[in-house]
């Protein structure tokens, strides 16, 4: 039921004629509380999916910002379990939001796919990525995530060619998701005239619908990465407004959500109004 | 969960897809398969070519000075009463260490692959030196991520490296350590995928590279069964090894491994104690799991969470261990034993008092389990040890914990 979930929101905003705006945030961080506020108040602010991390202690994939944020999370004790009680506790008021964890394998070895997926499917989740598992490793996952009607959402990156894209796309659905620069996140920045024939070739080959992250920070980027993409993921630049808030003792969750406020405006906006235009914001 | 079938061929693993039975594996981001994939096929062409054996052969005589002579342990055999003990005298090699076994044949295929920047992960700085060796004898830059609290207790080796022409980049993520070495340097390799070969030092990390280290450093097995046989006239009955993430000792058991009379053991640290939390025995102390590219043992919290190793060897300070060990261990082909820090420094102080030979502390958690082994062996036993490095590095670490003033 929960892959309907992902499918009802893409095929709506492909309706309305705008890119999903997919934000990342950490589970439990800075605590689990906060990280409960920001969720409850993603959807207003603008975000069309979330996607949340859990913490691992060893993210090979990640650059500093979220590098910290998992250690921020860990800190404060929180786990796999306790990151499905956030969702559940989140889904108390939001139904209709795709929630799609993001994360490693090693704290899934634990309980084992099976249970893993049972639980996560109960917690109100809809899908997974995760980082270290392509699809060479996939298959006991993603047996355990069908069982559950989960998407095993998969990678595609600057290094996929086109016969390993047909490797990548297999049991694959919900979406792709294109990462549009060789690095770890939050680190080099993402061009979309460059990233706009791969969101092609990638949504031609899967019929899904196709979201790019690592390396957007600015409204300004964001906008134009939704004029070519079906989704524009922020991570990092959110993650950060985590640390910058707690370094000045501001409200945590007022600072992230007023970023997603404005990162959700330019998605939003991004095909009805020239790119020209926008770049005399300058950097927001 | 584990498979614990014992198969008729043991040198018959990895399979394709680069599994020792549940373990190894190729678990990494997406952007890394691609390269994964090419370093896999590249191997295989070079395994296939007579020049390229030629020339590793040559340069593994006359650089690195192959091969290392086995050496009977005479005094220190006496010393413990039972069996005949020999040494195989890997600290000999330029660089003092097993670690350039690898280097030579990794980076020769590096630059067949036409990679033109070499990155490494070190723990103790060992494999960083062997790898900046290679690095400046073939002109490659070369960039080596060290935890930077390993930086702080291997300053001697950090100057090494930086004479030797590299860079060696301080990593203040995670625990500063090795693994989060590592992790560094993989994020520097899905950055950088176009030009940069990573040359791991362990036989651990995504396939093929348990293979490859293990393939590279067995030349050490196969010259010690060669020269047991010719001094003895038999194979041994037990072959020793420290084990981290175990190169050292995949390399001296794999020519072993179908002589079913041949105890193959392994010596994991365990720091103040497995009773502690300190300590860095992944078999003994840890569970299977996923990190590093690879599937295996590892020390980790109940929530998956990796934690710290510790051990007074930097080099065995890993909270995994290579994919073949955790193969071997659970078909019962192989045995892991474990040496406190404590019992790793007296047989440090024992083997430099007996046999003039001051060895790696690493290497010193082998030899503190000799005369257990012996034991197990019986007075007409035959033992050979692989003498992985030469402790010169280690003084100032070993004089610290006695409380003594280099």
């Amino acid at each position: 039921m929960t892959k309907a979930r992902i499918d009802a929101r893409f095929n709506a905003l492909k309706a309305e004629g705008r890119a999903a705006f997919v934000t990342y945030v950490m589970a439990g961080d800075p605590d689990y509380a906060t990280a409960l506020e920001i969720l409850q108040g993603l959807p207003a602010a603008g975000a069309d999916v979330i996607e949340v991390g859990f913490p691992f202690s060893d993210p090979m994939a990640e650059g500093p910002p979220i590098q910290r944020a998992a250690q921020r999370a860990l800190s404060k004790g929180m786990t796999l379990n306790r990151t499905l009680e956030l969702i559940a506790d989140f889904r108390k008021t939001d139904q209709d939001t795709p929630v799609i964890l993001m994360g490693y394998a090693n704290p899934l070895v634990t309980p084992g796919y099976v249970a893993f997926a049972r639980d996560a499917a109960q917690a109100g989740v809809d899908g997974l990525i995760v980082v270290d598992i392509p699809p060479e490793e996939a298959d006991p996952l993603a047996d355990a995530l069908d069982a559950e009607g989960l998407s095993l959402i998969r990678l595609a990156t600057p290094t996929t060619d086109d016969a390993r894209l047909s490797i990548v796309i297999q049991r694959t659905s919900g979406f792709v998701y294109y990462v549009s620069v060789a690095g770890v996140t939050g680190v080099k920045e993402a061009d979309a005239d460059l990233v706009a024939p791969h969101v092609r070739r990638v949504r031609a080959a899967s019929g899904l619908p196709v979201a790019v992250g690592f390396g957007i920070k600015t409204p300004e980027r964001a906008a134009a990465i939704a004029r070519v993409a079906d989704g524009v993921v922020v991570g990092s630049a959110l993650v950060d407004e985590v640390a910058a808030a707690l370094a000045v003792n501001e409200s945590v969750t007022a600072r992230v959500l007023s970023k997603v406020e404005s990162l959700a405006h330019a998605v939003r906006t991004a095909r009805t109004s020239e790119p020209e235009a926008r770049t005399l914001h300058g950097n927001g | 969960m584990n498979h614990i079938a014992k198969p008729n061929d043991y040198t018959a693993y990895p399979d394709a897809s680069g599994r020792f039975g549940d373990y190894g594996g190729r678990y990494v981001p997406e952007t890394l398969m691609p390269l994964v994939h090419e370093l896999d096929a590249a191997y295989r062409a070079a395994q296939a070519d007579p020049a390229f054996h030629a020339e590793l052969n040559g340069f593994l005589k006359n650089y690195v000075g192959r091969p290392s002579p086995l050496y009977y342990a005479e005094r220190l055999s006496q010393h413990i009463g039972g069996a005949k003990i020999y040494f195989k005298r890997e600290e000999l090699n330029h660089t003092g260490a097993h670690k350039i076994n690898n280097c030579m044949g990794q980076i020769l295929l590096a630059m067949r692959m036409g990679k033109t920047r070499i990155i490494a992960e070190t723990g103790a700085g060992q494999h960083g030196v062997a790898t900046a060796t290679v690095c400046a004898r073939f002109g490659l830059p070369c960039i080596v991520y060290m935890g930077a609290i390993d930086v702080e207790r291997q300053k001697p080796n950090v100057f090494r490296m930086n004479l030797l022409g590299a860079k060696v980049e301080a990593v203040t993520s995670g625990s500063s350590t090795l693994k989060d070495a590592m992790n560094e340097a993989l994020r520097d390799w899905v950055t950088n995928v176009a030009d940069t070969y990573y040359l791991i030092g362990s036989a651990a990390g995504p396939h093929p590279y348990p293979e490859m280290v293990r393939d590279f450093q067995s030349v050490m097995g196969r010259e010690s069964r060669e020269q047991i046989l010719e001094v003895e006239g038999r194979l041994p009955d037990a072959v020793v090894a420290c084990v981290g993430g175990g190169s050292n000792a995949i390399g001296m058991f794999h020519p072993f491994l179908n002589d079913d009379s041949v105890r193959l053991i392994g010596v994991e640290a365990s720091g103040d104690g497995m009773g502690t939390p300190r300590h860095a025995a992944a078999i003994n102390g840890g569970r299977p799991g996923v990190l590093h590219g690879n599937k295996t043992y590892l020390i980790q919290d109940d929530q998956g969470q990796i934690t710290e190793a510790h051990s007074i060897s930097a080099g065995l300070d890993y909270p995994g261990i290579g994919p073949e060990h955790a193969w071997l261990h659970d078909v019962g082909r192989a045995e892991y034993l474990t040496c406190t820090d404590k019992e790793a420094l007296a047989a440090f102080q024992l083997c430099a008092e007996l046999e003039g030979i001051i060895p790696a502390l690493e290497t010193s958690h082998a030899i503190a389990r000799l005369p257990d082994i012996a034991k197990m062996v019986g007075k007409d036993g035959l033992i050979v040890l692989n003498m992985s490095g030469r402790g010169d590095k280690d003084v100032a670490t070993v004089a610290q914990a006695l409380g003594l003033q280099v």
